[in-house]
């Protein structure tokens, strides 16, 4: 049976990446797209941990992966207090439709 | 540990199945609310991939405040703002192509310089997992501004959410 | 009066009597076959050692795909759908068992052994039991009327499962030692990459101890150890929940001044839940035709496995742990967390308005409670200076004075908050919000009926259970018993064994004192009075976060003076030590002399009002 190694770890992020951009550019839904955010930030994570455990044998990468979901819990919760205003004036999350600022 | 070695890819392509197949399921659902669950596949898979690497901190901490916290944030956030004239979000058949096209170029992109490159030159492989201990000791030692930095990030949003999300008087 | 009058007395149906007739038949035909198909087999690769793998390939690889192939013809002719699928398997089995002789180089006795000798000889034993047991129900049934049946099932129950871990890491270590013996051990990894072959394991156990070889060798494999080992877990899950309930039913009775479950069972309806098992189990499946199908039906596994994981982490004792994480504190608390996601999704496939308002509490309810639970038992972790569950043990087997909740007065608060907060995680009274059934009907799991409901239930009772486990361990000297572990007997003879176990350190301590802290979660349950979900926040964020916001600071420069740089500070903690400790035991009294008055006084209280205080008795 074949060795996992670093490329395996790489191939997955990379397809996470993309199906996160997907998940971005498919859904209109706000939410969709922070699901999508959260997509993309796991991919990177995931290959920060990788190189960590696989090129440098230290532990660096995963202080860095520790602060991105620190942010990445941060920007949840900012987004959904936005969407949660979003919702109160235009009774939508529809992204499409905030466009009011086009005049 | 000579069971590593043939447990190891198949734990890798079990919870590398999990990701996927959640994220793909993300993609294609149009319920939010599926998608809110399948985002839980693929944040319990990420995160058993991590005690795979040999991160086990970094495993909890994902399940604690990904799974526990964020997740329930967002599915919070979708029951709130479900009912509106205009649940169904369905893009049109020409921009799901293109965002497909564009999805497939870029993966092949990215999978052609992963593949292109011989990782393995320098490669020598943790054996141990990190403890909780080094973890903290790089947090509170050379990451200590980056550290103090985050937490006042979060005190910042903590005020930021509480006056976004305010009733209007 | 003859009994054809009375309607619910009827004679046993014809038709059960020939279902019985039946299994009967089944049962002791199929267990006497298996057994002699076990033993003929054994004595067959005695007889000849060098056919061994044309023999296994022909019986276990050839024959189950032509008896498929001449099944499935059969069974469509019959439209049997029964006949047609065991067709279907046998091939896919005989395949499978096929492929693998001929395409890996795995020894063809092994598959031999533990597919023709060892497992028809197991199955044939248990189906002889089951025959038995159906000959014997009437006595069965007598035994199970006994006075103390229901405690010593209970006992039985536990022990057995702790008898079963314990053999399970005997036999482990006794494997591993095989492994690391180099005169054993000569030859490379096998296919599965296990250290040991039979070959070499049969020459420690030569003649007559040859099966034993082959029952050891599977257990080698970490896979398989986990997999018995689990099956211990979700056994001791399984019973925490059929007994707490029916405990919780029970004390809920007296302080009602009512009775509780009394018929079930013969004894104080100790059978209860298990008669609420079978029916919750024949109850109508019903699916809300306008919620989300899918959702529904997935959430209360949701909620369930989470709180079966909890107790991957979750120490028993020093050694009786499933997996000894060193993060797994964090790892208990995210399960939980993870838990009230079944919760929420529960409420909002329901499609019904009491539902969601349920899971909307529960979303609002967590957000609150999670940051001073985790909060609280941050200074703990502090004082012990670990995050994995055993080595903060380790540091209260000094006694009751060594316990953490009094290791400074912070941790004492620290030590309420955590429980009021724990409360809360487990949707437990005052904090029932989620479902409170005088408002919501029963909130989250309004449209819930039969099983999928009992998961609910076993889910809240697995995580009452694991949040007082983390409370036993992180302040209640997890294991250790109020004496010191040094004055434990320290032979190793049955006598000091037992003495050590029930007085000093193991998990029937653990599994006691959180016996004692559940006791209390019920206690306030039928004590106080559900508050409003404003007034949960309120409590939450406004008053239990900024006290253990001042308690981790608190403790913080606690820690930073109470060590041997500041000899006055450090004498000044060990009065202050002495006096909690002190208030440690008069609580202690305190709550087991309420909990013995109102057991004492449990008859009398129904009697007295009951009678007295009803106008007309």
């Amino acid at each position: 049976m074949t060795s996992i190694g670093l490329q395996h770890y790489l191939l997955l992020a990379a397809a996470l990446f993309c199906l996160g951009i997907l998940t971005m550019t498919l859904k209109r839904n706000a939410i969709g797209i922070l699901i999508g955010v959260e997509l993309i930030l796991n991919a990177a994570n995931l290959n920060l941990v990788a190189f960590t455990r696989y090129r440098t044998g230290a532990i660096d990468g995963q202080i860095v992966a520790v602060f991105i979901i620190l942010l990445a819990a941060a920007e949840a919760a900012i987004a959904i207090a936005i969407f949660m205003n979003f919702y109160n004036s235009l009774a939508t999350i529809d992204v499409d439709r905030a466009d009011q600022l086009q005049g | 540990m000579n069971v590593n070695t043939w447990l190891e890819p198949i734990v890798f392509f079990l919870f590398a199945g999990v990701v996927l197949f959640s994220a793909i399921g993300i993609v294609l659902t149009r319920n939010i609310v599926r998608a809110a669950l399948f985002l839980l596949g693929t944040l319990g898979g990420v995160a058993g991939l991590y005690f795979l690497l040999m991160a086990n901190l970094l495993a909890a901490i994902q399940l604690i405040v990904y799974a526990g916290g964020t997740l329930v944030l967002i599915v919070f956030g979708v029951m709130l703002t479900s009912k509106s004239p205009w649940v169904r979000f369905a893009p049109s058949r020409s921009e799901a192509a293109a965002a497909t096209t564009i999805g497939l170029v870029l993966f092949a992109a990215l999978a052609k310089i992963v593949t292109g490159i011989d990782w393995t030159v320098a490669a020598h492989p943790a054996d141990q997992p990190a403890t909780v201990r080094q973890v903290g000791n790089l947090l509170l030692q050379q990451y200590l501004v980056p550290f103090e930095v985050a937490s006042v990030l979060l005190l910042v949003v903590m005020i930021g959410a509480a006056y976004l999300a305010r009733p209007e008087n | 009066m003859s009994q054809a009058t009375i309607p619910w007395i009827e004679p046993v149906p014809e038709k059960r009597v020939a279902m019985r007739r039946k299994a009967l038949l089944v049962l002791f035909g199929g267990g006497l076959t298996a057994l002699i198909v076990g033993c003929v087999m054994l004595g067959v690769f005695r007889a000849l050692p060098d056919q061994v793998g044309t023999i296994v390939f022909i019986l276990a690889g050839v024959l189950p795909i032509l008896g498929g192939l001449g099944l499935i013809p059969l069974g469509l002719l019959n439209g049997s759908v029964v006949l047609t699928t065991l067709g279907f398997a046998q091939i896919g089995i005989g395949a499978l068992v096929g492929g693998l002789l001929k395409a890996t180089p795995i020894d063809p006795l092994v598959v031999g052994v533990l597919l023709l000798v060892i497992g028809p000889i197991a199955a044939g034993l248990a189906m002889l039991t089951a025959a038995g047991v159906i000959v014997a129900f009437k006595q069965v049934v007598q035994l199970l009327l006994m006075r103390w049946t229901a405690l010593i099932l209970f006992c039985g129950g536990i022990v057995s499962i702790i008898l079963l871990v314990w053999a399970h890491a005997f036999v482990f270590r006794y494997v591993a030692q095989l492994a690391n013996d180099t005169t054993l051990n000569t030859s490379a990894t096998t296919t599965f990459g296990g250290d040991l072959t039979i070959a070499e394991l049969s020459t420690r156990f030569s003649g007559n101890w040859r099966p034993v070889a082959f029952v050891l060798w599977p257990l080698q494999f970490g896979l398989i150890r986990d997999l018995i080992a689990m099956g211990g877990v979700i056994g001791f899950i399984s019973i925490i929940p059929l007994y707490t309930i029916w405990w919780e039913r029970k004390v809920a009775g007296r302080i009602q001044s009512r009775l509780g479950p009394m018929r079930v069972g013969g004894w104080h309806g100790w059978a209860q839940s298990f008669a609420d098992g079978m029916k919750l189990i024949c109850k109508e499946d019903f699916v809300p035709p306008e919620g989300d199908g899918t959702l529904f039906r997935l959430a209360p596994y949701l909620a369930f496995v989470p709180a079966i994981c909890a107790f991957i982490a979750l120490p028993f004792a020093t050694t009786y742990v499933f997996r000894d994480l060193d993060v797994a504190l964090l790892f208990i608390l995210a399960m939980l967390g993870i838990e009230v996601l079944g919760v929420i999704i529960a409420g909002w496939a329901s499609n019904n308005k009491w539902s969601v308002y349920g899971a909307m509490r529960e979303a609002c309810q967590m957000v609150s409670y999670e940051i001073p639970m985790g909060m609280a038992l941050l200074v703990p972790v502090m004082t012990a200076g670990a995050l994995r569950l055993t080595d903060i043990a380790k540091l209260q087997q000094d006694g009751f004075g060594s316990w953490l909740a009094w290791n400074n007065p912070f941790c004492l608060i620290a030590f309420f908050c955590y429980y009021t907060a724990s409360l809360a995680s487990c949707k437990r009274a005052p904090f029932d919000l989620p479902e409170s059934e005088s408002e919501l009907v029963a909130g989250f799991h309004t449209e819930y009926s039969g099983f999928r409901w009992s998961l609910f239930f076993f889910a809240e009772y697995a995580a009452m259970f694991a949040v007082s486990g983390l409370a036993v361990i992180l302040f209640l000297g997890a294991w250790y018993g109020p004496l010191p572990l040094s004055w434990a007997p320290a032979g190793n003879d049955i006598a000091s064994a037992v003495v050590r176990g029930l007085l000093f350190d193991g998990p029937i301590l653990f599994i006691l004192k959180c016996g004692l802290l559940l006791y209390v979660q019920i206690w306030i349950r039928w004590t106080l009075p559900r508050i409003r979900i404003d007034q949960v926040l309120y409590a939450c964020i406004q008053v239990l976060l900024p006290l253990t916001m001042l308690v981790v600071l608190g403790s913080t420069f606690w820690l930073l003076f109470d060590n041997s740089a500041h000899p006055a500070f450090e004498s000044f903690a060990k009065v202050v030590r002495g006096l909690l400790s002190l208030v440690g035991v008069v609580i202690s009294i305190a709550i087991a002399g309420f909990i013995i008055f109102g057991f004492v006084n449990r008859r009398r209280l129904v009697g007295t009002l009951a009678i007295e205080h009803f106008p007309g008795s």
